[in-house]
């Protein structure tokens, strides 16, 4: 649980944060989402006091972030940004096991938990751990990232662009994987970015920043289908809006009975991708097919016509 | 084997060789001298000579590596930000002072003998290693500083693990500079009775004796040039390991 009360950070003669409030529970994805300028950044390094608020306070689980030394409060907070931020100067497996390191944990615990973290996130153990990170792609240095930053264990990720540097298909491929590994972990992750793509794909909630202030905290259905100010309907660019809405419904939420010809499609996958097939193959109705290929049931152009829509 | 390396390692041979057994050289010298003179200077030890020169450099160039480097993570830390103005300006007056200037005004205190020598040495020193490491301290990449605090390194462990490594190419720059410039400069002070290579040039000078004129500068030369090379290597070998991102 972190709680952030009224947190305000002004620098020089600007204030880039200016009074949020808001709460983020365990395990749960926030994005903070806005444009550069907006504070997202400053609000989210001040979690773990790189930056130090002028007033207000953070509280992790209950207690003030304010209380010892800022660099042991980091420890038991991953953070991961946008470039890694690897040292070069260090092996793939040294730099995921800084913070253990630092915590002063034995070699051989150390060790287990790097092979634990790599196979995690597909990076095989014999050839990469011993490699230096100018010898990886941009992909694999943004995995060891994520990986280093969740070496110990942290109850909460703080993400800075994390995905900033990747191309699209890559960076598709890491959002996927960073929602499966939260799910594994039960990670608190506060994430932050311009993309309201992203935030929509990975937020369970979003909070809308500008100009220093907090402008809406929802859930990603709330926000397309009820923007609070007409900044944040521009974020969504309003053409989109129908499709936005249809991309975080999962098909197995809107399942009917009946048969549908063709290829099925997996329960896993959204609305969206189902109005693609759809629109793509000329059906009518898509069969939906769950995790052992079995299938389950059906979704039709009319149900799909209907959740695009504002209040479906 | 790179044709790079079989060079170096025949002219340190040949230099050995000849520091151990100059006797042996002395038809290479002879054509040099006239009238009889000797061709290998005798008075001491050609070895004895080598040693001690490079005995001064090393030392000269340990202190200034110390207090150069101490100074340059002491201006770069918050609380010594201060500092920076007058360290360069210690640094830099150290640099324009001629070592002549140096070793006159420093025999009157320390007397003759090698002690004015290492001072001149070490202030004459100190300039490129400390650029060097304010350069180095100053230029690491913003999102590794920004993963250095932010992963919990406490401020030593930072200048430590991170800092400190990745200066450490561009620290061993200013050393080789230093090292190099030092070998030439160290045989001035033989005019104030330090134990250099100099000897051999001076005594040379004096007696107009070309052949030791020429083995004396001759291992200056090749000193120079080998610990200038031997410290570009390994100079290369870690920043390659600090690598390109």
């Amino acid at each position: 649980m972190i709680e952030i009360e009224h947190l305000s950070k002004t620098f020089a003669a600007e204030t880039a944060v200016n009074d949020v409030s808001l709460s983020i529970g365990d395990g749960e994805i926030v994005v903070i989402v806005g444009t550069s300028g907006s504070g997202k950044t400053t609000l989210l390094r001040m979690i773990n006091r790189l930056i130090e608020p002028d007033s207000g306070r953070v509280l992790l689980d209950g207690r003030d972030t304010r209380d010892g030394p800022a660099y042991l409060l980091r420890r038991q907070i991953g953070y991961a940004i946008q470039g890694h931020g690897l040292f070069p100067h260090r092996t793939v497996g040294e730099n995921i096991g800084t913070v253990p390191k630092l915590l002063g944990w034995e070699k051989a615990r150390t060790a287990a938990r790097v092979e634990e973290l790599m196979a995690l996130f597909q990076l095989d153990v014999a050839t990469y751990r011993d490699r230096l990170p100018a010898e990886l792609s941009g992909g694999q240095q943004q995995r060891v990232g994520v990986a280093r930053a969740l070496a110990a264990s942290p109850k909460v990720l703080l993400m800075d662009e994390p995905f900033g540097a990747l191309d699209p298909i890559i960076r598709a491929k890491a959002q996927a994987d960073l929602r499966a590994i939260q799910r594994r972990l039960k990670t608190t992750i506060v994430l932050v970015t311009h993309d309201m793509n992203e935030a929509i794909a990975l937020g369970d909630r979003i909070a809308v920043m500008d100009q220093g202030h907090l402008l809406q905290y929802a859930t990603p259905d709330e926000i397309v289908v009820r923007p609070a100010t007409a900044f944040v309907g521009e974020l969504l660019g309003s053409g989109e809006r129908p499709f936005r809405l249809l991309s975080f419904r999962p098909v197995r939420r809107f399942l009917e009975t009946g048969a549908a010809s063709g290829p099925p499609i997996p329960d896993s996958a959204t609305l969206r991708d189902a109005l693609e097939e759809a629109l793509w193959s000329g059906r009518d109705a898509l069969p939906v097919a769950d995790a052992s290929g079995t299938v389950v049931g059906r979704i039709s152009m009319a149900t799909l016509v209907k959740q695009a829509a504002r209040h479906g | 084997m790179k044709p790079g390396t079989v060079v170096r390692i025949v002219v340190l041979v040949l230099l050995v060789a000849f520091l151990v057994t100059p006797q042996s050289f002395a038809f290479v010298f002879a054509p040099l001298t006239h009238d009889g003179q000797p061709a290998i200077y005798t008075q001491n030890s050609l070895l004895n000579l080598t040693l001690s020169h490079i005995g001064l450099v090393v030392a000269a160039t340990l202190v200034a590596t110390l207090v150069a480097v101490g100074l340059a993570i002491l201006v770069t830390r918050p609380s010594g930000a201060e500092f920076l103005p007058l360290s360069r300006m210690i640094a830099n007056t150290g640099q324009t002072f001629p070592p002549v200037a140096v070793l006159a005004l420093a025999v009157p205190i320390l007397g003759f003998g090698s002690g004015p020598t290492l001072v001149a040495l070490f202030l004459y020193g100190l300039l490129p290693i400390f650029e060097n490491a304010l350069t180095g301290l100053t230029t690491i990449a913003p999102d590794i500083e920004d993963s250095a605090r932010g992963t919990g390194m406490s401020e030593t462990q930072r200048l430590w693990q991170v800092e400190l490594p990745l200066a450490l190419p561009l620290i061993l720059a200013g050393i080789r500079l230093s090292v190099t410039i030092s070998i030439g400069t160290a045989t001035i002070g033989s005019t104030v009775a330090a134990s250099t290579l100099g000897e051999a040039i001076i005594a040379g000078l004096i007696n107009s004796n070309l052949a030791f004129v020429a083995q004396g500068g001759l291992v200056v030369g090749v000193l120079a040039i080998l610990s200038y090379d031997g410290l570009r290597a390994l100079e290369r070998r870690f920043a390659r390991r600090v690598g390109a991102r």
